[in-house]
């Protein structure tokens, strides 16, 4: 790769991979992002290049491997371009027919299409799946167009063409007044106005000034960071080094866990071909500019995606916080100015300097614009990452694009906000999703997980569930979120297990407000969260475990007990699959006997029996 | 210099001095277990919880130990909010030290006569790092350290084995705020009793007198650290010039 020293260079090189791509090739578009990875996607793409190469076709089709488009639901995912017809739950046995087929005859194989589970309909192309339907992805959807080892995929989009702009034709205070008048804010939890943070840090004493890429992303389930850096890790580089001009700044770190190996390995690979083109590192592109980025490794802990714990962790010390009464953004890491953003709001900036802070204004709510990823996860159809715009109703998040609940279940509750979020019932699913209508009824948009539950989720257990996560994350500085979150979780584990009392639910209150109020940093702080909701909106679940000693979900093991139902015609796959012997035949096609003594409630019987035979109560 | 309100009463304090060390010098009490004048501010037992008021007119809760004075800021330190927080702070701390005198008395004092939680047994250490600090920040060793995350953090010595950094000085000890850690010396031998181990040190001879008075380690460590020959230190505080 040559050097680039001008942007005029980087122009004629975007200009030459476009001229000498042709458009009517073929392109197997393959997710290699790690949903698809752990549902067996290398071994897909092994065979769809032995079979390519086998067939003598390697002059005439191209194997791209992409990240994560977002439907890890119906992973691995290929999509065959131009046409744009889009395979699901490929496996290594689909490929030669495939090739042979849809490669060399043109045709479409019926079994591989999405099929609408509402309507049975079936997608031939992206655009026509509902999950994707609704979605406005200005962030993702350029995930799928992109083999992220490979930066001329990224310059043949546009790649760095914000940074030219930015660099090359305004000055540092242009772009910040762009992204003022943009509004954006950040995705990573407390949606502080990114504008005003690079200001602060632009305007703080001290030098040099940092800016840092957090990826340190850990809530249970959550993955849209990840999938940004492992899609697109080029788009957050440039999002970088726009905000380091704006503040000031020439040198940056990505901050991302270990954990996710391809996402490290991904963002090293795009700093070292950024480098080598130019556009990143000393006088980018002739410009006098010069910013340098590193990788950082976290160790794992939740409350690194703290930034001052984050700081520290960078600093070689212990990943704890400190209080904020004077921001990181004057007293930083290593005591200078620093200005940290996540993964999606970096990848932002680009958009918005490319398209203007009007177009951008234009997504989303008054107080709240462009899109948002979510990771939809739980209790829903369509599992998986969507982008939308904010203000989208919960509901038709989903409803329309997660497919519903499975399994014709009632819909219960929607967790927003990753572990420290609250739980929002089913009854106020038409809010707005935006920064301020989360936070009204007592939840947050926190980074963007996305947890459904249906009613057969005890909504006592997920907050003990939630409870339990923070007290194992806690990094045990402060008295209330050390000793408080264990208190928390032992009484709701009273509870869950029928040692509730009726001072239990105010025992609760009373130390959710003291962690609100008085712990050191924002893990403690909204640790209550969850606690607080499903009192809030559930209440009615806590007082059936207090008095009744009853879970009405059939979650708590200590409140319920299975049995047998008088259809059950005796086919024995339970006595088969119960682990304690506890379920034997009395006759031929009459009800198994359950024996309560040696039964553990697993729930082993419930899962297999395709009859609704076993009953929970 | 700014001017700010403790409780309603005007001070003037010089900028960059926390609101606990101002109100302290001032003769305003606000309850803390974790702060000390020796070491830098942690914020780890949150009991000097204050209101305050700054200048735009932005009301929160803040650590006193940790929040520099401004320019018209109004401080409220026993107000209904402040002293709910506290109880259920020191509700928590009781539970886990229920032996502890000082928490026992902190509790009182704050209106806790009993803890409402189950009673654990954790000695007297309420995990404040005022050793871990003061070993680091005015020893120098950082002998000790504390260790793991959550519930199951502790104070303990590198490894939880012998600590070759340890000089025996007993800084810890000192400053310990309940207690957890003791040292007795006896003899020719200096014993430091920490929530985890027990290190001994021998103990140096006065060439004067010939009394036992310091650990041999812990000499030997000020005369390196100051330059001088090893033996510098040969007599005691009494018998010196």
């Amino acid at each position: 790769m040559n050097r680039l020293s001008s942007p005029q260079e980087l122009e004629a090189l975007r200009e030459s991979i476009v001229r000498n791509r042709d458009t009517r090739r073929r392109c197997l578009t393959i997710c290699g992002g790690t949903g698809c990875l752990a549902l067996g996607a290398e071994e897909l793409i092994a065979a769809f290049r032995s079979e390519v190469e086998s067939r003598g076709l390697i002059s005439g089709v191209d194997i791209r491997v992409t990240g994560c488009p977002g439907f890890c639901e119906r992973g691995p995912l290929v999509v065959i371009e131009p046409e744009n017809i889009l395979y699901q739950r490929v496996r290594p046995k689909d490929v030669a027919e495939i090739v042979s087929e849809t490669i060399v005859s043109g045709k479409i194989i019926d079994r591989l299409l999405y099929v609408d589970p509402n309507t049975g309909q079936k997608a031939v192309h992206e655009s026509e799946v509902p999950f994707y339907k609704k979605q406005l992805r200005l962030l993702l959807a350029d995930n799928s167009r992109i083999d992220p080892n490979n930066v001329n995929d990224y310059i043949a989009l546009g790649g760095y063409s914000a940074l030219v702009k930015a660099i090359f034709k305004m000055s540092p205070v242009e772009v910040l007044e762009e992204v003022r008048k943009a509004n954006l804010r950040g995705r990573g939890g407390g949606g502080f106005a990114t504008a005003r943070k690079w200001q602060t840090t632009r305007d703080a004493e001290g030098e040099p000034k940092y800016v840092i890429c957090n990826c340190d992303e850990g809530d249970p389930g959550a993955f849209m960071d990840r999938s940004l850096m492992e899609g697109n890790p080029h788009s957050a580089i440039e999002g970088m080094l726009i905000g380091a001009y704006a503040i000031g700044s020439n040198e940056g770190f990505i901050y991302v866990r270990n954990e996710y190996p391809l996402a490290v390995l991904h963002a090293e690979t795009a700093i070292r071909q950024a480098e080598e083109c130019g556009l990143l590192g000393d006088n980018i592109l002739g410009s006098g500019f010069s910013c340098r980025i590193s990788i950082n490794r976290g160790g794992g802990a939740f409350v690194c995606g703290e930034s001052t714990a984050l700081m520290a962790s960078l600093e070689g010390k212990v990943g704890e916080p400190r209080a904020k009464y004077i921001h990181t953004s004057e007293k930083g890491l290593w005591e200078k100015p620093t200005n940290l953003n996540n993964v999606e709001t970096w990848a932002n900036v680009p958009l918005i300097i490319n398209k203007g802070a009007d177009w951008y204004r234009q997504i989303g709510t008054e107080n709240s614009k462009g899109t948002k990823i979510f990771s939809l996860v739980g209790k829903v159809n369509n599992t998986g990452l969507v982008e939308v715009p904010m203000g989208m109703t919960l509901r038709e998040i989903v409803t329309d694009i997660g497919g519903g609940v499975p399994k014709g279940k009632k819909l219960k509750a929607v967790q927003t906000g990753g572990p420290s979020g609250g739980c929002i019932p089913e009854s106020m699913l038409d809010i707005p999703v935006d920064f301020d209508e989360l936070d009204k009824v007592g939840s947050m948009m926190g980074s963007g997980g996305m947890i459904v539950m249906d009613e057969t989720n005890c909504m006592v257990d997920i907050a003990r569930y939630f409870i339990s996560f923070l007290e194992g994350e806690s990094c045990g500085k402060c008295v209330p979120c050390r000793e408080g979150l264990k208190r928390m979780r032992e009484i709701l584990t009273g509870i869950t297990e029928g040692r509730g009392e009726e001072e239990d639910i105010e025992r609760l209150e009373r130390l959710s407000e003291t962690l609100m109020d008085s712990a050191l940093c924002g893990l403690g702080q909204t640790a209550p969260n969850p606690v607080l909701t499903s009192i809030r909106y559930f209440r009615d679940e806590y007082q059936a475990h207090i008095r009744d000693k009853r879970c009405p979900a059939g979650v708590c093991k200590a409140l319920i007990t299975y049995s047998i139902s008088d259809k059950c015609p005796g086919c024995g796959l339970c006595i088969k699959t119960c682990p304690q012997g506890a379920i034997t035949l009395v006759e031929k096609k009459k009800p198994v006997l359950l024996d309560q003594e040696k039964c553990i409630k697993c729930g082993a019987c419930y899962d297999v029996c395709r009859l609704d035979s076993v009953i929970v109560k | 210099m700014v001017t700010l309100t403790i409780d309603g009463k005007v001070i003037e304090a010089e900028e960059g001095m926390m609101v606990l060390d101002v109100a302290t010098a001032h003769n305003i009490y606000i309850p803390a277990l974790c702060a000390h004048e020796s070491v830098s501010p942690y914020g780890a037992c949150r009991l000097c919880l204050v209101e305050v008021k700054t200048g735009s007119g932005r009301e929160r809760l803040v650590t006193s130990c940790l929040y520099p004075v401004e320019e018209g800021l109004e401080v409220k330190t026993n107000t209904e909010r402040v002293r709910r927080n506290r109880q259920t702070i020191i509700d928590l701390l009781l539970a886990r030290c229920p032996e502890s005198e000082v928490i026992q008395d902190m509790a009182r004092q704050l209106g806790v006569e009993k803890t409402s939680y189950p009673q654990e047994d954790h000695g007297s250490c309420i995990l404040c790092a005022l050793c871990v600090r003061a070993c680091e920040e005015v020893v120098g060793v950082s002998a000790i350290s504390l260790v793991n995350r959550g519930v199951e953090r502790e104070m303990a010595i590198p490894f939880y084995d012998d600590s070759n950094a340890c000089i025996g000085c007993g800084s810890c000890a000192y400053i310990c705020p309940t207690g957890a850690i003791k040292m007795e010396d006896s003899g020719d031998t200096r014993t430091i009793t920490m929530p985890g181990n027990v290190i001994e040190f021998k103990l140096a001879k006065c060439s004067v007198c010939g009394d036992y008075f310091a650990p041999e380690k812990q000499l030997e460590y000020m005369a390196r650290k100051a330059s001088l020959e090893p033996d510098f230190f040969d007599r005691c505080i009494n018998c010196r010039d």
